[in-house]
């Protein structure tokens, strides 16, 4: 029998489903990976579906790519518990949690206005994770913390 | 040398013994630097790091260059922090680094092959300050362990504060933060301060003056208070006199990282509590410690 979530998007030949979003949390995951559609790419979102374990959920489903480990972990900023499906032909051939990477890049910048990364200096953001859970990270220039929601308002 | 973090207490404990060695070379001077030259590049106003670290660099017969202005000709031209230091690096074999940025240091020794020594990097850290603050203790009382220190004034923004609490957790000792609630310490040193070492937080020197052996005093700064009346109400509290001193352990000493304002009376310069000018000292003393180890080993 089909969940009701199948029953909203059909299923992909060959592709990766990311599932058990945070409910509300799907347009960031796709940030993240910085999908934005214009790849090419079918991409099927389904947002506040039932789920046992998180009460609701979001989905998102790439037709044609598979994504890998490297670049989903870092969705774990804000879908700790997503899992990372990865299909071919119609079947899953590859199940995954993610775990958040030790170090970040790239997608955050420092909230201390003061910090040496947000002036005219030629360095990208790192932070550390200090904490998954509840999640913080440090920077590693200033040392500021960073929180669940710091990292929510810039994504 | 960038953190205070970089340091465990046995290579504090080294650094402090050097220092202990430099006293006499203090008055006749030494040439064990010769040819070596210290780069003191101060992006923001400064008398005594930059002064003291200049010192210690002449009395080990080393040679200095840089600038002590903001308004230097490559900044003002909008040159970068990491191209200026990349320049730098071709003149001299350490630089000494003051930006009123906070990581400013580590992004510099990311991009330079020379050691760079961070003598102050906005609100952050001061990690020199912290080394003669808590050399200045060692040698004034002998030991570092067992002591109860208060730390007085503007714990929030104040740098070497962070970098004095940070580096007194390689000690056992038991830390009174004494400030007004909205100039308390930041939440990420205080959480690792207190992984380490006992924390006691108040808002009144009175209340804990009598438990004191050392007496970190800083500055409150008036334009950190968006309403000056709040300003007035605290200032007088945290205020270091006579008075306040007549409750407080004989051998009580006050320390304070200068320039001092008005938090201390200059009637107490006069008690044998006082010991700031005497960190002055100190503090030429462990720069000499830590220029001679970094470039002559």
């Amino acid at each position: 029998m089909l969940s009701d979530s199948e029953l909203k998007v059909r299923k992909i030949k060959d592709g990766t489903v990311i599932d058990h979003i945070p409910a509300g949390n799907a347009l960031a995951v796709l940030k993240i990976l910085n999908i934005t559609g214009r790849e090419g790419h079918t991409v099927s979102i389904v947002m506040n579906v039932s789920s046992k374990r998180l009460g609701l959920k979001d989905i998102v489903k790439i037709e044609g790519r598979e994504l890998k480990p490297d670049e989903v972990n870092k969705i774990a900023l804000i879908a700790p518990n997503a899992t990372i499906n990865i299909v071919r032909n119609y079947q899953v051939v590859e199940k995954k949690s993610v775990t958040l990477p030790s170090e970040i890049y790239d997608i955050l910048s420092c909230p201390n206005p003061m910090c040496v990364t947000n002036a005219n200096e030629p360095v990208t953001p790192r932070f550390y994770v200090d904490s998954e859970s509840p999640l913080r990270l440090r920077c590693h220039y200033c040392g500021w913390f960073l929180e669940r929601e710091d990292v929510l308002k810039q994504i | 040398m960038i953190s205070i973090r970089d340091f465990s207490r046995e290579e504090l404990e080294y650094i402090f013994d050097v220092a202990d060695e430099m006293e006499s070379i203090y008055r006749s001077g030494t040439d064990v630097l010769r040819g070596k030259i210290l780069a003191s590049l101060f992006f923001e106003p400064s008398t005594r790091t930059r002064l003291s670290f200049e010192t210690a660099m002449i009395k080990l017969g080393g040679g200095v260059v840089g600038f002590a202005e903001p308004d230097i000709s490559s900044v003002k031209k909008g040159e970068n922090l990491a191209d200026t230091v990349r320049v730098v690096e071709s003149y001299a074999d350490v630089i000494v680094l003051r930006h009123p940025l906070e990581g400013a240091a580590r992004l510099a020794a990311e991009y330079v092959n020379i050691p760079v020594i961070n003598a102050g990097s906005g609100a952050e850290e001061h990690p020199t300050q912290a080394l003669l603050d808590i050399y200045t203790i060692r040698r004034e009382l002998g030991r570092v362990d067992s002591l109860n220190i208060g730390i007085l004034g503007d714990l929030r923004y104040g740098r070497t504060v962070h970098s004095l609490c940070i580096g007194l957790t390689n000690y056992d000792v038991k830390l009174f933060l004494i400030s007004p609630e909205l100039l308390r310490l930041r939440r990420e040193f205080l959480e690792e301060v207190k992984k380490k070492v006992e924390v006691v937080e108040t808002d009144r020197l009175e209340r804990v003056i009598d438990k004191l052996d050392v007496l970190y005093v800083t500055r409150i700064q008036k334009e950190r208070f968006a309403d000056l009346a709040e300003y007035e109400k605290v200032r007088g509290a945290y205020r270091v006199d006579l008075d306040i001193l007549q409750r407080a352990k004989e051998s009580l000493i006050v320390m304070h990282p200068l320039p001092r304002v008005e938090e201390i009376d200059p009637e107490v310069d006069y008690t044998p509590h006082a010991r700031y000018f005497d960190q002055v000292r100190y503090g030429v003393l462990v720069r000499m410690s830590l220029l001679k180890l970094i470039l002559s080993g």
